[in-house]
Protein backbone atom coordinates (compact mmCIF):
# COMPACT_ATOMS: atom_id res chain seq x y z
CA UNK A 1 0.00 0.00 0.00
CA UNK A 2 1.09 2.94 -0.50
CA UNK A 3 2.07 5.85 2.19
CA UNK A 4 -0.58 8.27 1.76
CA UNK A 5 0.17 11.75 -0.03
CA UNK A 6 -0.23 15.02 1.67
CA UNK A 7 -2.29 17.45 -0.26
CA UNK A 8 -1.13 21.13 0.48
CA UNK A 9 -3.60 22.63 -1.94
CA UNK A 10 -6.48 21.08 -2.45
CA UNK A 11 -7.98 23.96 -4.38
CA UNK A 12 -5.41 23.84 -7.38
CA UNK A 13 -6.93 22.21 -10.39
CA UNK A 14 -5.00 23.50 -13.26
CA UNK A 15 -2.84 21.20 -15.56
CA UNK A 16 0.83 22.35 -16.02
CA UNK A 17 1.56 21.10 -19.77
CA UNK A 18 -2.07 21.25 -21.65
CA UNK A 19 -3.84 24.61 -21.30
CA UNK A 20 -7.11 24.08 -23.42
CA UNK A 21 -9.49 21.39 -23.85
CA UNK A 22 -8.95 21.69 -27.72
CA UNK A 23 -5.02 20.85 -27.12
CA UNK A 24 -6.36 17.76 -25.30
CA UNK A 25 -8.89 16.79 -27.91
CA UNK A 26 -6.21 16.79 -30.70
CA UNK A 27 -4.73 13.89 -29.22
CA UNK A 28 -3.14 14.89 -26.37
CA UNK A 29 -4.10 12.91 -23.76
CA UNK A 30 -3.52 14.32 -20.48
CA UNK A 31 -3.61 10.58 -18.94
CA UNK A 32 0.31 11.33 -17.52
CA UNK A 33 -0.20 14.37 -16.03
CA UNK A 34 -2.36 14.84 -13.39
CA UNK A 35 -3.64 18.12 -11.42
CA UNK A 36 -0.66 20.20 -10.26
CA UNK A 37 -0.02 18.85 -7.02
CA UNK A 38 3.55 17.49 -7.46
CA UNK A 39 3.17 15.28 -4.39
CA UNK A 40 0.40 12.84 -6.33
CA UNK A 41 2.33 13.07 -10.03
CA UNK A 42 3.08 9.48 -9.40
CA UNK A 43 -0.30 8.41 -7.66
CA UNK A 44 -2.19 5.61 -9.04
CA UNK A 45 -5.01 6.14 -11.22
CA UNK A 46 -8.57 4.18 -11.64
CA UNK A 47 -11.57 4.96 -13.81
CA UNK A 48 -14.60 6.07 -12.03
CA UNK A 49 -16.65 2.71 -13.32
CA UNK A 50 -13.92 0.78 -12.47
CA UNK A 51 -14.30 2.22 -8.82
CA UNK A 52 -17.63 1.37 -8.72
CA UNK A 53 -17.22 -1.72 -10.00
CA UNK A 54 -14.65 -2.21 -6.96
CA UNK A 55 -17.35 -0.54 -4.49
CA UNK A 56 -20.19 -2.63 -5.39
CA UNK A 57 -17.85 -5.88 -4.62
CA UNK A 58 -16.19 -4.70 -1.34
CA UNK A 59 -19.88 -3.79 -0.39
CA UNK A 60 -20.84 -7.43 -1.38
CA UNK A 61 -18.26 -8.90 0.87
CA UNK A 62 -20.42 -7.97 3.56
CA UNK A 63 -22.82 -10.28 2.49
CA UNK A 64 -21.88 -12.78 4.99
CA UNK A 65 -23.11 -10.56 8.03
CA UNK A 66 -26.70 -11.27 6.95
CA UNK A 67 -26.58 -14.47 8.45
CA UNK A 68 -26.97 -12.81 11.85
CA UNK A 69 -30.76 -11.94 10.78
CA UNK A 70 -31.29 -15.56 11.61
CA UNK A 71 -31.66 -14.53 14.88
CA UNK A 72 -34.32 -11.77 14.15
CA UNK A 73 -36.63 -14.68 11.91
CA UNK A 74 -39.27 -15.74 14.52
CA UNK A 75 -39.16 -19.32 13.16
CA UNK A 76 -35.44 -19.75 14.07
CA UNK A 77 -34.91 -17.11 16.71
CA UNK A 78 -35.98 -19.90 20.15
CA UNK A 79 -33.87 -22.61 18.43
CA UNK A 80 -30.61 -20.53 17.99
CA UNK A 81 -30.81 -18.93 21.54
CA UNK A 82 -31.44 -22.23 23.07
CA UNK A 83 -28.19 -23.50 21.15
CA UNK A 84 -26.25 -20.43 22.14
CA UNK A 85 -27.09 -21.21 25.58
CA UNK A 86 -25.90 -24.79 25.50
CA UNK A 87 -22.96 -23.06 23.95
CA UNK A 88 -22.24 -21.23 26.97
CA UNK A 89 -23.20 -24.44 29.32
CA UNK A 90 -20.57 -26.14 27.64
CA UNK A 91 -17.98 -23.69 28.05
CA UNK A 92 -19.11 -23.01 31.28
CA UNK A 93 -18.56 -26.57 32.36
CA UNK A 94 -14.87 -26.56 30.30
CA UNK A 95 -14.30 -23.43 33.04
CA UNK A 96 -15.26 -25.47 35.98
CA UNK A 97 -12.27 -26.27 38.32
CA UNK A 98 -13.00 -29.62 40.53
CA UNK A 99 -10.59 -28.34 43.24
CA UNK A 100 -11.08 -24.11 42.70
CA UNK A 101 -12.45 -23.45 46.15
CA UNK A 102 -15.29 -20.79 46.14
CA UNK A 103 -14.01 -17.80 48.73
CA UNK A 104 -14.86 -17.58 52.06
CA UNK A 105 -15.62 -15.01 54.20
CA UNK A 106 -15.45 -14.10 57.71
CA UNK A 107 -18.34 -14.13 60.20
CA UNK A 108 -18.42 -10.29 60.07
CA UNK A 109 -18.68 -10.14 56.37
CA UNK A 110 -22.19 -12.52 56.77
CA UNK A 111 -25.50 -10.69 56.20
CA UNK A 112 -27.85 -10.77 59.37
CA UNK A 113 -30.13 -13.74 59.13
CA UNK A 114 -32.78 -11.54 58.66
CA UNK A 115 -31.11 -9.61 55.57
CA UNK A 116 -31.08 -13.39 53.90
CA UNK A 117 -33.67 -13.40 51.45
CA UNK A 118 -36.06 -15.53 51.16
CA UNK A 119 -36.75 -16.86 47.39
CA UNK A 120 -39.57 -19.50 46.46
CA UNK A 121 -41.68 -20.31 43.10
CA UNK A 122 -44.89 -21.43 45.08
CA UNK A 123 -44.71 -21.17 49.02
CA UNK A 124 -42.21 -19.85 51.09
CA UNK A 125 -43.51 -23.03 53.34
CA UNK A 126 -44.66 -25.95 51.60
CA UNK A 127 -45.59 -27.37 55.25
CA UNK A 128 -42.96 -30.37 55.42
CA UNK A 129 -43.86 -32.79 57.79
CA UNK A 130 -40.49 -32.33 59.40
CA UNK A 131 -41.30 -35.15 62.49
CA UNK A 132 -41.32 -37.97 59.38
CA UNK A 133 -39.34 -36.63 57.25
CA UNK A 134 -37.09 -39.04 55.01
CA UNK A 135 -34.91 -38.39 52.05
CA UNK A 136 -35.54 -41.07 49.26
CA UNK A 137 -32.56 -42.14 47.34
CA UNK A 138 -32.86 -44.11 44.51
CA UNK A 139 -30.91 -44.36 40.74
CA UNK A 140 -27.00 -45.88 40.43
CA UNK A 141 -26.38 -46.22 43.95
CA UNK A 142 -25.41 -49.77 46.10
CA UNK A 143 -27.75 -48.46 48.97
CA UNK A 144 -31.03 -46.76 47.83
CA UNK A 145 -34.02 -46.21 50.21
CA UNK A 146 -34.81 -43.80 52.31
CA UNK A 147 -32.39 -41.92 54.68
CA UNK A 148 -33.39 -39.93 57.62
CA UNK A 149 -31.89 -36.73 59.10
CA UNK A 150 -30.09 -38.20 61.76
CA UNK A 151 -27.83 -40.12 59.31
CA UNK A 152 -27.08 -37.15 57.05
CA UNK A 153 -25.95 -35.43 60.29
CA UNK A 154 -24.23 -38.79 60.79
CA UNK A 155 -21.52 -37.57 58.12
CA UNK A 156 -18.88 -35.09 59.07
CA UNK A 157 -20.47 -31.66 59.30
CA UNK A 158 -18.99 -28.62 57.36
CA UNK A 159 -19.44 -25.04 58.07
CA UNK A 160 -18.59 -22.26 55.34
CA UNK A 161 -19.43 -18.25 55.22
CA UNK A 162 -20.44 -18.19 51.51
CA UNK A 163 -21.41 -15.83 48.85
CA UNK A 164 -24.61 -16.73 47.29
CA UNK A 165 -25.70 -15.40 43.89
CA UNK A 166 -29.29 -15.04 43.10
CA UNK A 167 -29.34 -15.18 39.14
CA UNK A 168 -31.36 -11.94 39.64
CA UNK A 169 -27.87 -9.59 39.95
CA UNK A 170 -28.10 -9.80 43.40
CA UNK A 171 -26.18 -11.67 46.09
CA UNK A 172 -25.78 -12.02 50.13
CA UNK A 173 -23.16 -13.99 52.44
CA UNK A 174 -24.20 -16.46 54.34
CA UNK A 175 -23.55 -19.10 56.65
CA UNK A 176 -24.18 -22.78 56.28
CA UNK A 177 -23.62 -26.01 57.81
CA UNK A 178 -24.35 -29.48 56.46
CA UNK A 179 -22.45 -32.59 55.39
CA UNK A 180 -20.61 -32.50 52.32
CA UNK A 181 -22.87 -34.30 49.48
CA UNK A 182 -19.72 -36.09 48.37
CA UNK A 183 -19.47 -37.89 51.96
CA UNK A 184 -23.44 -38.56 51.41
CA UNK A 185 -22.74 -39.92 47.96
CA UNK A 186 -20.13 -42.46 49.59
CA UNK A 187 -22.64 -43.45 52.05
CA UNK A 188 -24.99 -44.57 49.91
CA UNK A 189 -22.89 -45.98 47.59
CA UNK A 190 -23.23 -43.98 44.44
CA UNK A 191 -21.53 -44.50 41.28
CA UNK A 192 -19.57 -41.13 40.93
CA UNK A 193 -18.93 -42.31 37.44
CA UNK A 194 -22.85 -41.19 36.58
CA UNK A 195 -23.20 -37.95 34.67
CA UNK A 196 -25.43 -36.37 37.40
CA UNK A 197 -27.29 -35.93 40.83
CA UNK A 198 -30.97 -34.82 40.44
CA UNK A 199 -33.20 -33.51 43.80
CA UNK A 200 -36.89 -33.18 44.26
CA UNK A 201 -38.51 -31.47 46.76
CA UNK A 202 -41.79 -31.13 48.69
CA UNK A 203 -43.04 -27.66 47.18
CA UNK A 204 -42.64 -29.61 43.50
CA UNK A 205 -39.56 -27.98 42.34
CA UNK A 206 -36.73 -29.99 41.23
CA UNK A 207 -32.84 -29.30 40.29
CA UNK A 208 -30.25 -31.48 38.81
CA UNK A 209 -26.02 -31.25 39.09
CA UNK A 210 -23.37 -32.20 37.15
CA UNK A 211 -21.55 -34.65 38.92
CA UNK A 212 -18.04 -32.79 39.18
CA UNK A 213 -19.78 -30.28 40.80
CA UNK A 214 -22.05 -32.84 43.20
CA UNK A 215 -18.40 -34.02 44.34
CA UNK A 216 -17.04 -30.25 44.92
CA UNK A 217 -16.23 -30.47 48.75
CA UNK A 218 -17.85 -27.13 49.05
CA UNK A 219 -21.30 -28.63 47.81
CA UNK A 220 -23.28 -29.30 50.86
CA UNK A 221 -26.73 -31.21 52.23
CA UNK A 222 -27.28 -28.77 54.42
CA UNK A 223 -29.25 -28.85 57.25
CA UNK A 224 -28.01 -25.64 59.02
CA UNK A 225 -27.93 -21.93 58.82
CA UNK A 226 -26.49 -19.63 61.14
CA UNK A 227 -25.22 -22.54 63.04
CA UNK A 228 -29.61 -23.33 63.93
CA UNK A 229 -31.37 -25.88 61.91
CA UNK A 230 -32.56 -24.45 59.03
CA UNK A 231 -35.80 -22.45 59.33
CA UNK A 232 -39.39 -23.71 57.22
CA UNK A 233 -39.05 -20.84 54.65
CA UNK A 234 -35.53 -21.78 54.33
CA UNK A 235 -35.86 -25.33 53.28
CA UNK A 236 -36.40 -27.46 56.37
CA UNK A 237 -35.31 -29.88 56.58
CA UNK A 238 -32.48 -30.34 54.33
CA UNK A 239 -31.31 -28.12 51.52
CA UNK A 240 -28.58 -27.49 48.73
CA UNK A 241 -25.49 -25.49 49.84
CA UNK A 242 -23.31 -24.59 46.40
CA UNK A 243 -21.01 -22.09 46.49
CA UNK A 244 -19.98 -22.79 42.78
CA UNK A 245 -23.70 -22.64 41.31
CA UNK A 246 -26.39 -19.86 41.01
CA UNK A 247 -29.19 -19.59 43.21
CA UNK A 248 -31.90 -21.26 41.58
CA UNK A 249 -29.63 -24.65 41.56
CA UNK A 250 -29.23 -24.77 44.94
CA UNK A 251 -32.74 -26.72 46.29
CA UNK A 252 -34.67 -26.24 49.15
CA UNK A 253 -37.05 -28.71 51.22
CA UNK A 254 -35.95 -31.99 49.62
CA UNK A 255 -37.30 -35.02 49.42
CA UNK A 256 -36.15 -37.05 46.84
CA UNK A 257 -32.03 -37.58 45.27
CA UNK A 258 -31.22 -39.97 42.35
CA UNK A 259 -27.95 -40.74 40.95
CA UNK A 260 -28.46 -40.93 37.15
CA UNK A 261 -26.98 -40.00 33.56
CA UNK A 262 -30.39 -40.06 32.40
CA UNK A 263 -31.53 -36.14 32.44
CA UNK A 264 -35.35 -35.80 31.43
CA UNK A 265 -35.97 -32.74 33.17
CA UNK A 266 -33.29 -30.24 34.09
CA UNK A 267 -34.69 -28.24 36.79
CA UNK A 268 -37.53 -26.21 37.75
CA UNK A 269 -36.18 -22.70 36.10
CA UNK A 270 -33.52 -24.85 33.52
CA UNK A 271 -36.88 -26.16 31.51
CA UNK A 272 -38.09 -22.23 31.06
CA UNK A 273 -35.35 -21.47 29.38
CA UNK A 274 -32.54 -20.86 32.25
CA UNK A 275 -28.87 -22.17 31.81
CA UNK A 276 -28.66 -25.63 32.93
CA UNK A 277 -24.90 -25.53 33.98
CA UNK A 278 -25.04 -21.95 35.64
CA UNK A 279 -21.73 -22.47 37.80
CA UNK A 280 -20.12 -19.50 39.19
CA UNK B 1 0.48 2.68 7.31
CA UNK B 2 -1.46 5.21 5.29
CA UNK B 3 -4.67 4.74 3.47
CA UNK B 4 -4.46 3.93 -0.32
CA UNK B 5 -5.36 7.23 -2.51
CA UNK B 6 -5.83 7.36 -5.74
CA UNK B 7 -6.97 9.58 -8.64
CA UNK B 8 -10.52 9.18 -10.50
CA UNK B 9 -10.42 9.44 -14.07
CA UNK B 10 -13.81 9.48 -16.22
CA UNK B 11 -12.99 8.83 -20.20
CA UNK B 12 -14.95 10.67 -22.27
CA UNK B 13 -14.39 9.40 -26.28
CA UNK B 14 -10.55 10.09 -26.22
CA UNK B 15 -10.56 12.97 -23.07
CA UNK B 16 -9.48 11.77 -19.37
CA UNK B 17 -9.59 13.80 -17.09
CA UNK B 18 -9.46 13.01 -13.64
CA UNK B 19 -12.47 13.83 -11.61
CA UNK B 20 -11.60 13.49 -8.23
CA UNK B 21 -9.96 11.22 -5.82
CA UNK B 22 -10.52 8.52 -3.34
CA UNK B 23 -9.10 6.82 -0.55
CA UNK B 24 -8.92 3.13 0.69
CA UNK B 25 -9.67 3.67 4.49
CA UNK B 26 -11.42 0.02 5.73
CA UNK B 27 -9.62 -3.38 5.11
CA UNK B 28 -12.64 -6.31 4.75
CA UNK B 29 -12.18 -7.10 7.63
CA UNK B 30 -12.81 -4.27 10.10
CA UNK B 31 -15.53 -3.32 8.10
CA UNK B 32 -16.85 -6.91 9.13
CA UNK B 33 -16.22 -6.59 12.75
CA UNK B 34 -18.01 -3.01 12.38
CA UNK B 35 -20.95 -4.81 11.21
CA UNK B 36 -20.97 -7.42 13.30
CA UNK B 37 -20.18 -5.38 16.70
CA UNK B 38 -22.71 -3.13 15.91
CA UNK B 39 -25.46 -5.42 15.74
CA UNK B 40 -23.55 -7.09 18.37
CA UNK B 41 -23.66 -4.47 20.84
CA UNK B 42 -27.17 -3.56 20.15
CA UNK B 43 -27.74 -7.31 21.87
CA UNK B 44 -25.74 -6.75 24.54
CA UNK B 45 -27.13 -3.59 25.60
CA UNK B 46 -30.63 -4.61 25.47
CA UNK B 47 -30.71 -7.84 26.93
CA UNK B 48 -28.28 -6.59 29.72
CA UNK B 49 -30.67 -3.51 30.39
CA UNK B 50 -33.50 -6.74 30.39
CA UNK B 51 -31.34 -8.74 32.77
CA UNK B 52 -30.44 -5.31 35.42
CA UNK B 53 -34.64 -5.27 35.63
CA UNK B 54 -34.61 -7.89 37.49
CA UNK B 55 -32.18 -6.44 40.18
CA UNK B 56 -32.15 -2.54 39.09
CA UNK B 57 -30.27 -2.08 42.39
CA UNK B 58 -26.49 -1.81 43.03
CA UNK B 59 -27.56 -2.37 46.94
CA UNK B 60 -28.56 -4.27 49.28
CA UNK B 61 -31.24 -7.18 48.48
CA UNK B 62 -33.33 -6.15 51.80
CA UNK B 63 -34.33 -3.44 51.75
CA UNK B 64 -34.24 -2.79 47.78
CA UNK B 65 -34.01 0.50 47.16
CA UNK B 66 -34.03 0.47 42.85
CA UNK B 67 -31.44 2.87 41.19
CA UNK B 68 -33.15 2.98 38.00
CA UNK B 69 -36.46 2.13 36.16
CA UNK B 70 -35.28 1.17 32.62
CA UNK B 71 -38.66 0.52 30.59
CA UNK B 72 -39.13 -3.04 29.18
CA UNK B 73 -39.88 -1.62 25.86
CA UNK B 74 -36.12 -0.46 25.51
CA UNK B 75 -34.44 -4.04 26.32
CA UNK B 76 -34.15 -7.01 24.56
CA UNK B 77 -35.51 -10.66 26.00
CA UNK B 78 -39.05 -9.54 27.95
CA UNK B 79 -38.11 -11.59 30.79
CA UNK B 80 -34.66 -12.30 32.67
CA UNK B 81 -34.63 -15.94 30.94
CA UNK B 82 -34.96 -14.34 27.74
CA UNK B 83 -32.30 -11.85 28.40
CA UNK B 84 -30.33 -13.86 29.53
CA UNK B 85 -30.31 -16.76 26.29
CA UNK B 86 -29.45 -13.18 23.98
CA UNK B 87 -26.77 -11.83 26.30
CA UNK B 88 -24.88 -15.44 26.92
CA UNK B 89 -25.14 -16.10 23.26
CA UNK B 90 -24.05 -12.69 22.02
CA UNK B 91 -21.58 -12.12 24.09
CA UNK B 92 -19.38 -14.82 22.36
CA UNK B 93 -20.41 -13.48 19.08
CA UNK B 94 -19.13 -10.28 20.78
CA UNK B 95 -16.12 -11.28 21.98
CA UNK B 96 -14.66 -13.41 18.94
CA UNK B 97 -15.49 -9.92 17.42
CA UNK B 98 -13.18 -8.20 19.19
CA UNK B 99 -10.67 -10.86 19.11
CA UNK B 100 -10.39 -10.80 14.91
CA UNK B 101 -10.33 -7.11 15.14
CA UNK B 102 -7.51 -6.52 17.98
CA UNK B 103 -5.44 -9.60 16.34
CA UNK B 104 -6.03 -8.25 12.61
CA UNK B 105 -5.68 -4.96 13.66
CA UNK B 106 -1.86 -6.11 15.23
CA UNK B 107 -0.74 -8.30 12.66
CA UNK B 108 -1.59 -6.21 9.51
CA UNK B 109 -0.24 -3.12 10.96
CA UNK B 110 -3.44 -1.13 10.21
CA UNK B 111 -3.83 0.11 14.03
CA UNK B 112 -1.34 2.48 13.81
CA UNK B 113 -4.38 4.76 11.60
CA UNK B 114 -6.70 4.65 14.40
CA UNK B 115 -4.19 4.20 17.61
CA UNK B 116 -4.19 7.17 19.71
CA UNK B 117 -0.70 7.89 21.01
CA UNK B 118 0.77 10.78 22.45
CA UNK B 119 1.86 11.99 19.10
CA UNK B 120 -1.84 13.43 18.75
CA UNK B 121 -2.20 14.87 22.01
CA UNK B 122 -1.37 18.41 21.02
CA UNK B 123 -3.66 17.71 18.52
CA UNK B 124 -6.95 17.31 20.74
CA UNK B 125 -7.80 20.59 21.40
CA UNK B 126 -8.17 22.31 18.34
CA UNK B 127 -10.53 19.69 17.08
CA UNK B 128 -12.62 20.24 20.68
CA UNK B 129 -12.68 23.89 19.59
CA UNK B 130 -13.56 23.47 15.98
CA UNK B 131 -16.32 20.82 16.80
CA UNK B 132 -17.94 22.58 19.86
CA UNK B 133 -16.30 26.13 20.30
CA UNK B 134 -16.89 26.99 16.40
CA UNK B 135 -12.53 27.12 15.98
CA UNK B 136 -11.49 26.37 12.38
CA UNK B 137 -11.26 23.29 10.61
CA UNK B 138 -7.60 21.92 11.30
CA UNK B 139 -6.08 20.47 8.15
CA UNK B 140 -6.59 17.01 7.71
CA UNK B 141 -3.21 14.74 7.41
CA UNK B 142 -4.68 10.91 7.63
CA UNK B 143 -7.70 9.02 7.92
CA UNK B 144 -8.22 10.04 11.30
CA UNK B 145 -7.77 13.18 13.37
CA UNK B 146 -6.70 12.90 17.17
CA UNK B 147 -9.67 13.78 18.51
CA UNK B 148 -11.40 10.70 16.37
CA UNK B 149 -8.15 8.21 17.41
CA UNK B 150 -8.82 9.02 21.02
CA UNK B 151 -12.54 7.85 20.92
CA UNK B 152 -11.56 5.35 18.61
CA UNK B 153 -9.14 3.94 21.34
CA UNK B 154 -11.00 4.28 24.09
CA UNK B 155 -13.89 2.74 23.39
CA UNK B 156 -11.85 -0.15 22.54
CA UNK B 157 -10.77 0.03 25.92
CA UNK B 158 -13.96 0.33 26.96
CA UNK B 159 -15.19 -3.06 25.12
CA UNK B 160 -12.29 -5.07 26.84
CA UNK B 161 -13.43 -3.89 30.30
CA UNK B 162 -17.26 -4.70 29.22
CA UNK B 163 -15.82 -8.33 28.50
CA UNK B 164 -13.87 -8.57 31.60
CA UNK B 165 -16.12 -6.79 33.58
CA UNK B 166 -18.78 -9.09 32.55
CA UNK B 167 -16.22 -12.51 32.89
CA UNK B 168 -16.28 -11.37 36.82
CA UNK B 169 -20.07 -11.06 37.38
CA UNK B 170 -20.96 -14.44 35.54
CA UNK B 171 -18.26 -16.15 37.38
CA UNK B 172 -17.17 -14.65 39.97
CA UNK B 173 -16.06 -18.19 41.51
CA UNK B 174 -13.65 -19.81 38.83
CA UNK B 175 -12.62 -16.05 37.89
CA UNK B 176 -12.28 -14.98 41.61
CA UNK B 177 -9.10 -13.27 40.80
CA UNK B 178 -10.89 -11.01 38.69
CA UNK B 179 -13.21 -9.97 40.65
CA UNK B 180 -10.58 -9.20 43.15
CA UNK B 181 -8.98 -6.95 41.22
CA UNK B 182 -11.85 -4.91 40.10
CA UNK B 183 -12.59 -4.37 44.06
CA UNK B 184 -14.60 -7.70 44.59
CA UNK B 185 -18.50 -8.55 42.79
CA UNK B 186 -20.11 -5.68 43.74
CA UNK B 187 -17.68 -3.29 42.19
CA UNK B 188 -17.36 -5.35 38.89
CA UNK B 189 -21.21 -5.34 38.50
CA UNK B 190 -21.34 -1.18 38.68
CA UNK B 191 -18.14 -0.99 36.18
CA UNK B 192 -19.59 -3.32 34.22
CA UNK B 193 -22.93 -1.38 34.37
CA UNK B 194 -21.08 2.33 34.15
CA UNK B 195 -18.76 1.63 31.24
CA UNK B 196 -21.94 0.19 29.09
CA UNK B 197 -23.26 3.95 29.28
CA UNK B 198 -19.66 4.99 28.50
CA UNK B 199 -19.89 3.09 25.59
CA UNK B 200 -23.85 4.10 24.84
CA UNK B 201 -22.07 7.62 25.14
CA UNK B 202 -19.85 6.54 22.59
CA UNK B 203 -22.03 5.03 19.90
CA UNK B 204 -24.35 8.41 20.59
CA UNK B 205 -21.75 10.99 19.51
CA UNK B 206 -20.11 8.54 16.74
CA UNK B 207 -23.52 8.47 15.05
CA UNK B 208 -23.76 12.50 15.45
CA UNK B 209 -20.44 12.42 13.59
CA UNK B 210 -21.16 10.18 11.32
CA UNK B 211 -24.16 11.94 10.33
CA UNK B 212 -22.24 14.97 10.55
CA UNK B 213 -19.85 13.80 7.94
CA UNK B 214 -21.80 12.92 5.67
CA UNK B 215 -22.48 10.50 2.80
CA UNK B 216 -19.06 9.48 0.94
CA UNK B 217 -17.43 9.19 5.10
CA UNK B 218 -20.32 6.53 5.74
CA UNK B 219 -20.08 5.01 2.93
CA UNK B 220 -16.24 4.11 3.72
CA UNK B 221 -17.47 1.67 6.13
CA UNK B 222 -19.40 -0.20 3.64
CA UNK B 223 -17.24 -0.28 0.60
CA UNK B 224 -14.00 0.80 2.36
CA UNK B 225 -13.42 3.05 -0.54
CA UNK B 226 -14.03 6.79 0.57
CA UNK B 227 -14.23 9.37 -2.22
CA UNK B 228 -12.59 12.93 -2.00
CA UNK B 229 -10.76 12.30 1.22
CA UNK B 230 -10.08 15.61 3.17
CA UNK B 231 -6.30 14.52 3.47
Amino acid sequence: MEPEKRNPDPQVTQRPESGTKSEAKQGTVGVEQSSARPETANMAKTDERKLARVSRRELLKLAPVVVLGAFAIPKWQESLLKKGLEFSDWASARMFRRGHAAPTFSDSEVVPFEKFPINDYDVDDPGVDLENWKLSVSGSVKKPGEYRLAQIQSLQRVRQNTRHVCVEGWDVIGRFGGARLSDFLAMIGADTSSGFVTVACSDDYYESLDMATALHPQTLLCYEMYDRPLTREHGAPLRLNIPTKIGYKQAKYLTELKVTNVLEKVGYWEDQGYSGFYGV
Amino acid sequence: MGSTVVEITRTRGDETEVIGRAAYEHPLVVRICHLVNAVSLFVMVGSGLQIFRAFPSFGAKIPQKDLLNWPKSLAIGGWLGGALQWHLTFMWIYIATGVVYLAYQIFSGNYRQVLFTRRDLPGIWPMVRHYFFFGPKPEAREAYNPLQKHAYTTVIVLGVLSVLTGIAIWKPVQFSWLAWLMGGFHWARLLHFGIMWLMLAFVFGHLVMVVIHGWNNFVSMLTGWKKDPEY
